[in-house]
């Protein structure tokens, strides 16, 4: 009855058709690994730029408890405890973080994009850890939004990240550090 | 119809006297300033970055207006998707019907408290106080909202609801309302409302969220945030409910590119916004087993068949124009009494009430210089000063005759005719001789308004024209 | 070339010498100046204020006396604007109409109009100026190239005055604020004339700095490059 409703009322409004959009903006950009690593930079994440992901993850996990969803087995290194799926809520919320790969990365804007994929686990591994470790290969790398929008499956569940969690509700003020996990750490891997 | 629609908070007095009040605050007026003065300079920054600016500007306009002219078939078409995904699909006529789905469904899942992301829609349908009078508790995750509802405050901006406060106020209300001890240090602020929350997001089994955007093709809801608190409650409860007001659609996954561009950069001057989840019904063995979406008419198909007022309904609620604001600046944003302030609730509060008999209604598109900041800014292309005149217009036709359209009228009838301006001009020129050193400083009302800040110059003996005709003749 | 002077109601009456000064102006460039003794109002403060069928009205008649011109021009930003872009939204069409800074710099080509002013200067740019009308930096342009002036950046120069018609009226109090702000900025550059290319907006600051007994002058655009060595600017009395 409201659906009827509603629908009648937006016929009766009768909007003429409207001219289709001009996409003349920027569909590409400079892109490339050293772009993507100074913007997620630019929001405070950590990032490396490493050849072996294995080693650089032997600096940061030892000790640590860190869960894993489905990695290549050779980034679960030992001297970690390491946490595999089905965890409960309040088994994630007492990790130490969690590692991930990524679907596709953004070199404008210094994003990641988790899609739920390889590697990545469902949404809650990577919200509720405090400290988020995420290796982005740079074939992952798109230039733009539109590149990476492009290369993206919009029905999966998809979870954008630029920098670590950050607010700017104080006097209209980046401050990081609020609900999502507090240290992003990016291994770009050439 | 009948019930009044809740997007402006009962009671509220015109925006003249609002402001007034608003006006006479220091402490507001500095932290406003502040505020806008640091998101104003960022907010250039980061869109000067952009050499594609006015291009994506002229899509994101080019894009809605698209959306508006097909409204009913994308409408179906996002209901076709969202349903083929396993979600469930309302539809609500007005603030009632939404707030009442609201509260069934959070009942039906035996749940007595929600957990909310930062939503308009939610705010505007006063969806808080409906649920509390129907026995659920809504708490608000976003920080600023937060802060409002802790301090119960009203909010004052679109993007961050507690503009108005500073850090030290901020201090004081979470150390009353959360009894804890805490500096005004943002990060440490920040912190505590990280702790007060975390045991309600892991254990609240429903959560209410709006949406930035819907995609109609293939039935994916947008939601960008900040904080972390929306990845929260989109992802850790049993079920979702999202009330989203039905312009908020895109027609395809493509056209998003288009806003996820201009929007962070519009409203918190980021390249991108922290997070952004994107989720499409319900995925099986990740987050919400269930997932409802009511799509919120509430004065948006009257305002859609307004053929001025319509641009409004593009509106993505960026929140840049109050940034830009010289009267947002200084009245803040309580003083247009309704959850939409600023230059975009001066346009869509009225459009949305439909009914410029209600005085503050009637008041809000005068609440602008039309200086045009607005326009400029907007990402959307929302051309703001032209509405706000439309609706004066609208204003004017309501309140019939009174002694401003009786001024009015004589105005007109005298600068209709050349003859009838001089005679007036001569003998308003009159008033030389109640000026002194060539100034007016007081006048009778309605111009007592003008001098009691501002002199008039005194009218000189010899208009232009009188001057043309004795030295060029004609 | 042929040009039709709109003086605007405000300045046809109370700023006489700004639009003397247009006249002197265009003269010496070369323009010969019509001045059609039928026009009054644009329609402006009808339209702002929510009366469209007035406006429409006063839109018309302005038609009416300025068909046969080839280039309109006003002393006024907001008039101009009013005639250009707001006109065809009432369905009326006007021909051309410039503000004075473009008419100068766009359609005479000049930018050194042989001026003098030995004064200290701050411009203030106007809303309808910059924002509706585009005029971009041609004001600023036209003042570097006069003789004797020292051009002053006025602070915070894009923000709006608070006039607005009768916005200054309805609410007083917020436009007070923001002139308050305005003459803070004029205040601080030192300047002792205040310049803008609209008189309604300088009448608004020009009143607050006078109540406040600030000493700067409100000059409008046209005065000061009407101004030469041989007829210097004077201020005018009433």
């Amino acid at each position: 009855m409201a659906r009827d409703e509603i629908l009648r009322r937006i016929r009766a409004a009768r909007v003429p058709a409207a001219a289709p959009a001009i996409r003349n903006y920027n569909r590409t950009g400079p892109g490339g690994v050293e772009l993507f690593a100074e913007r997620v930079a630019d929001y405070r994440a950590i990032v490396h730029v490493v050849t072996d992901v294995p080693a650089k993850l032997r600096e940061l996990l030892p000790g640590k408890r860190i869960v894993a969803p489905d990695v290549p087995s050779s980034w679960l290194i030992d001297g970690v405890e390491w946490l595999r799926d089905p965890l409960t809520i309040d088994e994630l919320d007492g990790a130490d973080g969690v590692l991930t790969g990524c679907a596709v990365a953004i070199a404008d804007t210094g994003t990641i994009v988790l899609d739920g994929g390889e590697a990545q686990g469902r949404r809650a591994l990577t919200l509720l850890p405090d400290y988020h470790v995420c290796v982005v290969r740079a074939d992952q790398v798109a230039a733009s939004v539109p590149e990476a929008l492009a290369r993206l499956e919009p029905t999966r569940p998809l979870t954008f990240i630029s920098g670590p969690s950050a607010t700017s509700d104080i006097e209209l003020n980046r401050v990081e550090g609020v609900h999502g996990p507090r240290t992003l750490e990016v291994l770009i891997v050439t | 119809m009948g019930t009044r629609n809740p997007v402006t908070w009962l009671g509220s007095p015109t925006f003249p006297k609002a402001a007034r009040e608003a006006l006479a605050d220091t402490q507001l007026r500095q932290n406003l300033r502040k505020a806008t003065g640091t998101i104003r300079g960022r907010r250039a920054a980061a869109v000067a970055e952009m050499t594609d600016w006015e291009n994506l500007r002229l899509a994101g306009e080019a894009i809605k207006n698209d959306v508006l002219s097909r409204l009913d078939t994308l409408l179906v078409q996002l209901e076709e998707a969202v349903t083929a995904r396993g979600g469930v699909v309302h539809w609500a006529r007005d603030a009632a019907e939404a707030n009442e789905i609201v509260l069934r469904l959070a009942r039906e899942a035996g749940t007595d408290e929600v957990v909310k992301v930062k939503s308009m829609a939610t705010a505007e349908i006063g969806l808080n106080e409906a649920l509390e009078a129907g026995g659920v508790k809504a708490i608000e995750t976003d920080l600023a909202e937060l802060i409002v509802q802790l301090g119960d405050d009203r909010p004052s901006h679109i993007l961050v609801p507690a503009i108005h406060r500073n850090r030290s106020e901020i201090r004081d209300i979470f150390q009353r309302r959360m009894g804890i001890s805490v500096s005004d240090e943002p990060a440490e602020l920040a912190e505590a409302a990280r702790r007060y929350l975390r045991q309600k997001f892991l254990t609240t089994r429903v959560a209410v969220s709006g949406a930035n955007f819907a995609v109609a093709d293939t039935g994916s809801i947008v939601v960008l945030e900040s904080e972390g608190n929306g990845r929260m409650c989109l992802t850790l409860p049993e079920t979702l409910i999202t009330v989203m007001g039905i312009e908020k659609l895109v027609p395809t996954w493509q056209d998003l590119e288009v806003f996820l561009q201009l929007l962070p950069r519009s409203s918190t001057a980021e390249r991108m916004n922290p997070y952004t989840s994107v989720w499409t019904g319900v995925t099986p063995g990740d987050g919400p087993s269930s997932f409802h979406l009511i799509l919120l008419d509430n004065g948006r198909t009257a305002t859609l068949a307004d053929s001025v007022g319509r641009q409004a309904l593009r509106c993505i609620r960026c929140s840049a124009c109050l940034n830009v604001c010289p009267v947002y600046e200084r009245t803040g944003g309580k003083s247009y009494g309704s959850v939409y302030p600023g230059p975009i609730g001066a346009i869509l509060t009225p459009q949305l009430v439909g009914d410029m008999h209600d005085p503050l209604s009637a008041s809000l598109p005068y609440a602008s210089s039309l200086c045009g900041a607005c326009f400029e800014v907007c990402p959307v292309r929302i051309d703001i000063p032209q509405v706000l005149t439309h609706l004066r217009a609208e204003a004017v036709e309501a309140k019939g005759r009174t002694a401003e359209s009786i001024a009015m009228a004589a105005a007109a009838w005298v600068f209709a005719s050349a003859s009838r301006y001089e005679r007036a001009q001569k003998l308003g020129s009159l008033a030389r001789f109640i000026a002194r050193d060539g100034r007016i400083t007081s006048l009778p009302w309605p111009g007592s308004k003008w001098t009691s800040s501002r002199d008039v110059p005194a009218p000189p003996a010899e208009s232009f024209r009188s001057w043309w005709r004795k030295n060029r003749g004609s | 070339m042929k040009v039709a002077l709109l003086a605007t109601c405000l300045t046809d009456t109370f700023f006489p010498s700004t639009a003397r000064a247009v006249v002197r102006l265009l003269e010496r460039l070369g323009c010969e100046v019509a001045f059609p003794l039928d026009q009054t109002c644009c329609g402006q403060m009808h339209f702002n204020t929510g009366y469209r069928n007035d406006a429409e009205s006063l839109a018309r008649k302005y038609t009416e006396v300025f068909s046969g011109y080839d280039h309109v021009v006003a002393p006024s930003g907001s008039c101009a604007g009013m005639v250009r872009e707001i006109y065809p939204e009432m369905g009326v069409s006007a021909g051309p109409m410039y503000e004075l800074s473009e008419f100068v710099v766009d359609v005479l080509g000049v930018t050194d109009v042989g001026a003098w002013f030995p004064h200290r200067v701050t411009y203030h740019p106007t809303c309808h100026s910059l924002r509706m009308l585009g005029v971009g930096d041609k004001p600023l342009r036209l003042l570097r190239a006069v003789r004797g002036l020292e051009l002053v950046e006025l602070p915070a120069a894009t923000s709006c005055c608070g006039f607005g018609g009768t916005f200054a009226i309805k609410n007083a109090e917020t436009s007070t604020a923001m002139l308050t702000d305005k003459m803070k900025c004029v205040l601080d550059t030192g300047a002792e004339v205040l310049s803008a290319g609209d008189n309604s907006c300088l009448m608004h600051i020009g009143g607050g700095l006078s109540r406040l007994r600030a000493g700067v002058r409100p000059v409008h655009l046209a005065e000061i490059l009407a101004s030469t060595e041989e007829e210097p600017w004077a201020h005018a009395t009433p």
